[in-house]
């Protein structure tokens, strides 16, 4: 070996052990991470004379937070949270808990200390609530960090002030929180906070949405990779951003394709649209990015609802509750998983996990079905249908979970109705389970014209599947659409040519037809050819 | 019977006839696939490749023309209805009466008439068919920006290039039958391979 090619021998065994060694140094030296932002609040709660206590009870603690946050309270009072009050931007209809139809538990009227537990304040007993008392605003529903504030759930949405036994005979008593301790740890608005009303809508975890129940609170990255801790780690108003107190996005007019993009600082503040954060571009084919003019970001990226190991109800038929054991006491009985599929109160329940969702257009429109609207009951009754074509520029096809129900209704008067279920008088369904008084009841209460006959609807309700948003690999596949099958996702959605699912079945037989003419004249013309050549041998 | 080898197909053409091909059983594979015909590797990877051989035959369909008018040999597309016939004759009832081929290839001719109004219908209507078929298929997504969207539906658009991919794909299975049809069977196959036409008229 020349001098010269010594040196180069070893510069490539230099270079070799260099290369062998770089994933050694990439693992004891990972580049360092960009800091993650960290709120600096200025403020430390428990340094406040006013949040000292003792606090009695809830209002107690909001008079304390207001001497403070003076403007709060007015806030929350236009808020949503606070009038269950809404008027739909698109339909000009008023909306919101007390005029909406829906096919779970009913109308809170006449129910009010029952479902008023998920109310932003306290103590909305009946209809003669005061809407414009301030200090019935329940902060700490929404602001408590402790995870020890719980509203009571019979209690028109106090907490427990005294200890209690739940349920009634059980021997378990349950102590009341600590309002001084609460107080004084408040802060942004968690997972838990949003989720103690928004996982347990329709009366229980996990019942009505199907994108929202408890496992989103500390859920894998494939259940929600925005939420989960090795995802973006997100909580609910990071997307869901309030601007003084007001939350962003809507099921009654969510909106069906966010052209503008991308939330910057001097835009309005809501980021309820994924496009909010990912732009209108987010992926890196083209081909992808056009999709997103007909497809909402969810109808791929959410490949199924109820995927955090909870069913959601699917199903909730009212006219079978009321039935009776041998024993003579309510019926009550749960399937193999626990789940309760026939309660004397409710009815016949179906649930469902993993469960692919229904696909519709939407326009930004959705009819919601009021309890005082006329209806037309020699059909099945979409409680809020959704608008939307292929035609229309602002439609986008979007994942439903569409709600299989069948419940009262007015014969004679057209209408849906007020079912008194809650309550400890002698008409209150649950208690009684006698239709004839509860519907009386309700009806009366929410002074609502009622015949006294009432049949039973079939209903449908849809709800948008927006949560559980799934890692990008679990995204739904081309060929999940892009197919004959007649199971594919979208072969409900006729109105548009989707490639490799749709073709025109004259073209395709008239050129099967040439393709097979072509490859059936080469062979019988090379068959002659064999036959003539034999015959006649080549001189 | 004297034999004797005339160079046909010079390099470039030959490397431009094989790739052409190649690309073209790939797209019709891929096509047929992203149509719904059968599932053989998915749709999305189905799209992915069909897209990216069209590309290619469109960066090769450059350099051939390119090389066409520079050669001159764009004149072998230029039809004459001279001894079409002869060759209608010779297809129908000649070749099975061991009569002899009406043409005689050179490399100033290279195809017999009938060949020539073949070539010339493809080029003037299958191929446009197909290209602009599917190039608006291809920018779909940027219709609106092209101000197409009102003049046109992905439908429609869908349905114009399958008719071309049934029409090529008839085309394909038509041309390769008559390589067959040389003095042996694979004669034309290796002429197109090396370039050396034999013949035993020469």
């Amino acid at each position: 070996m020349t001098t010269r090619s010594r040196r180069l021998f070893g510069a490539c065994l230099l270079a070799a052990g260099l290369l062998l060694q770089a994933p050694a140094i990439a693992v004891t030296a990972p580049p360092a991470q960009p800091a993650k932002y960290q709120s600096s609040v200025t403020t430390d709660h428990s340094q406040l004379e006013a949040l000292k206590g003792p606090f009695a009870t809830g209002p107690d603690v909001t008079r304390a937070c207001l001497s403070c946050h003076n403007k709060a309270g007015h806030q929350v009072m236009k808020s949503i949270h606070w009038t269950w009050e809404t008027v739909s931007p698109t339909t000009g209809k008023k909306l919101g808990k007390k005029f909406a139809a829906n096919n779970f538990c009913g109308s809170p009227i006449s129910n009010e200390p029952r479902c008023t537990s998920c109310h932003a304040g306290y103590g909305w007993e009946d209809k003669n609530f005061d809407f414009t008392n301030q200090e019935n605003v329940d902060c700490l529903a929404c602001h408590d960090t402790t995870g020890t504030y719980t509203k009571i759930a019979t209690d028109a949405g106090h907490p427990l002030y005294e200890p209690r036994e739940i349920p009634k005979g059980s021997g378990n008593i349950v102590q009341p929180p600590d309002l001084a301790n609460i107080a004084q740890h408040v802060g942004k608005p968690g997972r838990q906070n949003c989720g103690a009303c928004h996982f347990n809508g329709g009366g229980g975890d996990a019942v009505k949405h199907g994108d929202l129940d408890s496992s989103l609170i500390k859920p894998s990255r494939e259940l929600d990779v925005h939420m989960a801790v090795d995802g973006a780690n997100m909580s609910c108003a990071d997307c869901h951003t309030f601007n003084a107190h007001q939350p962003s996005g809507s099921r009654y007019a969510a909106n069906p394709k966010d052209t503008h993009g991308l939330d910057l600082p001097d835009d309005d503040h809501n980021r309820a649209t994924c496009e909010s954060c990912h732009g209108v571009a987010p992926h890196k084919e083209a081909r992808i990015n056009n999709h997103a003019n007909k497809l909402a970001c969810q109808t791929c990226h959410i490949p199924e609802f109820a995927r955090g190991g909870l069913g959601t109800k699917m199903l909730w038929d009212w006219s079978t509750a009321g039935k009776r054991g041998p024993d003579g006491k309510p019926l009550f009985i749960r399937d193999d998983h626990g789940h309760l599929i026939y309660s004397a109160e409710k009815g016949d329940f179906e649930y469902g996990e993993n469960v692919r969702p229904v696909y519709k257009w939407y326009n930004g429109v959705v009819r919601q079905i009021a309890i005082t609207d006329k209806i037309d009951d020699t059909k099945v009754l979409e409680l809020n249908a959704i608008e939307g074509s292929a035609k229309d520029p602002n439609a986008r096809i979007w994942p439903f979970k569409v709600m299989h129900g069948k419940q009262p209704y007015d014969k004679v008067n057209k209408t849906l109705v007020v079912n008194h279920v809650y309550g400890k008088d002698d008409t209150a369904f649950w208690g009684n389970y006698d239709y004839v008084k509860s519907i009386k009841a309700g009806m009366d209460y929410a002074e609502l014209p009622y015949s006294g006959e009432f049949g039973f609807i079939e209903t449908r309700m849809n709800w948008f599947i927006t949560h559980m948003v799934a890692p990008k690999e679990k995204a739904v596949h081309c060929h999940e659409c892009h197919t004959r099958s007649t199971d594919g996702r979208l072969s409900e959605i006729t109105d548009i040519y989707i490639p490799g699912r749709d073709h025109n079945k004259w073209i395709d037989m008239l050129g099967g037809l040439l393709i097979a003419g072509s490859i059936g004249a080469g062979l019988l013309h090379g068959l002659i050819r064999i036959v003539t050549h034999r015959r006649r041998p080549e001189q | 019977m004297s034999t004797g080898r005339i160079y046909i197909y010079k390099r470039y053409e030959r490397f431009w006839h094989w790739s052409q091909a190649a690309l073209i059983i790939v797209m019709m594979i891929t096509g047929f696939e992203i149509h719904g015909s059968y599932d053989l590797m998915g749709f999305g990877k189905a799209v992915n490749i069909h897209t990216i051989a069209a590309w290619t035959l469109l960066v090769l369909w450059a350099f051939t023309i390119f090389w066409q008018f520079t050669t001159g040999e764009w004149r072998q597309y230029m039809p004459s209805m001279k001894n079409v016939l002869a060759m209608v004759h010779y297809y129908t009832i000649g070749i099975f009466t061991n009569s002899p081929h009406p043409f005689h290839k050179t490399a100033r001719h290279k195809h017999n008439p009938l060949q020539r109004l073949a070539y010339l219908a493809l080029l003037a209507f299958i191929s446009p068919l197909i290209w602009v078929s599917g190039l608006l298929y291809l920018f779909y997504g940027n219709w609106g920006q092209l101000g197409l969207a009102q003049y046109l539906s992905l439908e429609s658009v869908a349905l114009a290039h399958t008719i071309g991919a049934f029409m090529i794909t008839a085309f394909f299975f038509i041309h390769v039958y008559l390589t067959t049809t040389g003095h042996t069977v694979f004669a034309h196959i290796k002429a197109m391979i090396t370039g050396w036409e034999e013949s035993d008229q020469a």
